[in-house]
């Protein structure tokens, strides 16, 4: 191939506005939360299992842990696109990154839903 | 006063090494430049760019202490002893203080920096409203001295694909301008993972900038302009 220098892929601003979004979901969700634990004080096993008993507590959590693990590979993918200079690894890596947070997404739908 | 200057000359050194001068200043010599004058007065192996020295051509701008600066405008009072002055920081130096801004150049150039207009010429000139001209303020006054960019990690990272934000103050410059007719190519080109969206508003290039600009705000009103044509 020819060593040129390729710019042009016309995408980054879905990106770029989905990690503001998800920034502000977390947010939202950080302070609805601390709120709720303050006003409830869970002190043990039983009590924290209730609090995320009701289905909308754990659709927010849920929303929540999505919009981390998409703001994440956002991150991650510029780390990547920064630092990692061979194309062939930087998609293996970035490949690796989108697995892994596939695989906590599921597995965090699997710890909300579990009792 | 201890200035301490990195020195590099590629036919006869194998690596770059710190140079100190101590001199006496004058109570004429108000600006670093005045200082790099009176040493190279010394020391004529010394090498920088200078021509207007008073901030409009840009071609002083060094690395100040840590921070990119253009030396003219710099003032001798503000400046703690030992003076530490290197060339812009990710560009390659060609001697001493004297880097090569051709990569700089080319992103400045990749970002059409012209008014596009089609219709044909009036009589006299492209009349603006001065609020259509008012736009223009903040953007215009670059000098392309390089403070910026060679600020930015990002622009240290890959200047070869990401615009940096001297150039994309220009792109925004042509943008905004109520005259331009190639709003919707510039937007294309400007869409890109790295020519644009490198920057993560870490707001280096607000900080360095001897003309006081805002680039940062600039990129901002860019994406600004692409969400707009989207949404």
């Amino acid at each position: 191939m020819v060593a040129r220098i390729i710019t042009g892929a016309h995408y980054g601003l879905k990106d770029w506005l989905v990690q503001r979004i998800t920034a502000l979901v977390m947010a939202v969700y950080v302070l609805l939360f601390a709120g709720t634990v303050l006003v409830c004080s869970p002190a043990s096993f039983v009590e924290w299992q209730a609090l995320f008993a009701p289905q909308w507590m754990r659709l927010a959590s849920l929303l929540f842990f999505l919009s981390l693990f998409w703001h994440a590979w956002i991150g991650m993918r510029d780390i990547l696109m920064d630092y990692i200079k061979p194309t062939a690894l930087r998609l293996g890596l970035q490949v690796v990154v989108i697995l892994l947070l596939v695989a906590y997404a599921a597995w965090a739908i699997q710890i909300l839903w579990s009792n | 006063m201890l200035f301490r200057i990195y020195r590099f000359d590629p036919e006869k050194d194998a690596k770059p090494y710190m140079k100190d001068y101590q001199i006496e200043l004058q109570a004429t010599d108000r600006m670093l430049l005045d200082a790099l004058i009176r040493i190279k007065a010394i020391d004529d192996s010394l090498s920088l760019r200078r021509s207007c020295r008073e901030g409009v051509c840009g071609s002083d701008a060094m690395n100040i202490n840590g921070k990119n600066g253009l030396a003219c405008v710099t003032r001798l009072a503000d400046l703690q002893s030992p003076v530490v002055l290197r060339p812009l920081p990710g560009l390659p130096v060609i001697r001493d203080l004297v880097v090569d801004m051709s990569q700089f150049f080319k992103q400045y150039h990749s970002v059409m920096p012209y008014m596009v207009n089609n219709d044909p010429p009036p009589d006299t000139e492209r009349l603006q409203s001065p609020q259509d001209r008012s736009e223009l303020d903040g953007l215009y006054e670059c000098i392309l001295c390089a403070c910026c960019s060679t600020s930015c990690p990002s622009f240290w990272w890959n200047p070869d694909k990401f615009v940096g934000p001297a150039g994309l103050l220009q792109a925004y410059r042509f943008l905004a301008d109520s005259r331009d007719q190639a709003t919707s190519q510039r937007l294309d080109d400007l869409e890109d993972p790295y020519r644009l969206f490198r920057c993560h508003s870490i707001m280096n290039c607000v900080d360095v900038c001897p003309k006081g600009l805002n680039p940062t705000k600039a990129i901002g009103k860019i994406k600004d302009m692409l969400v707009k044509r989207m949404v």
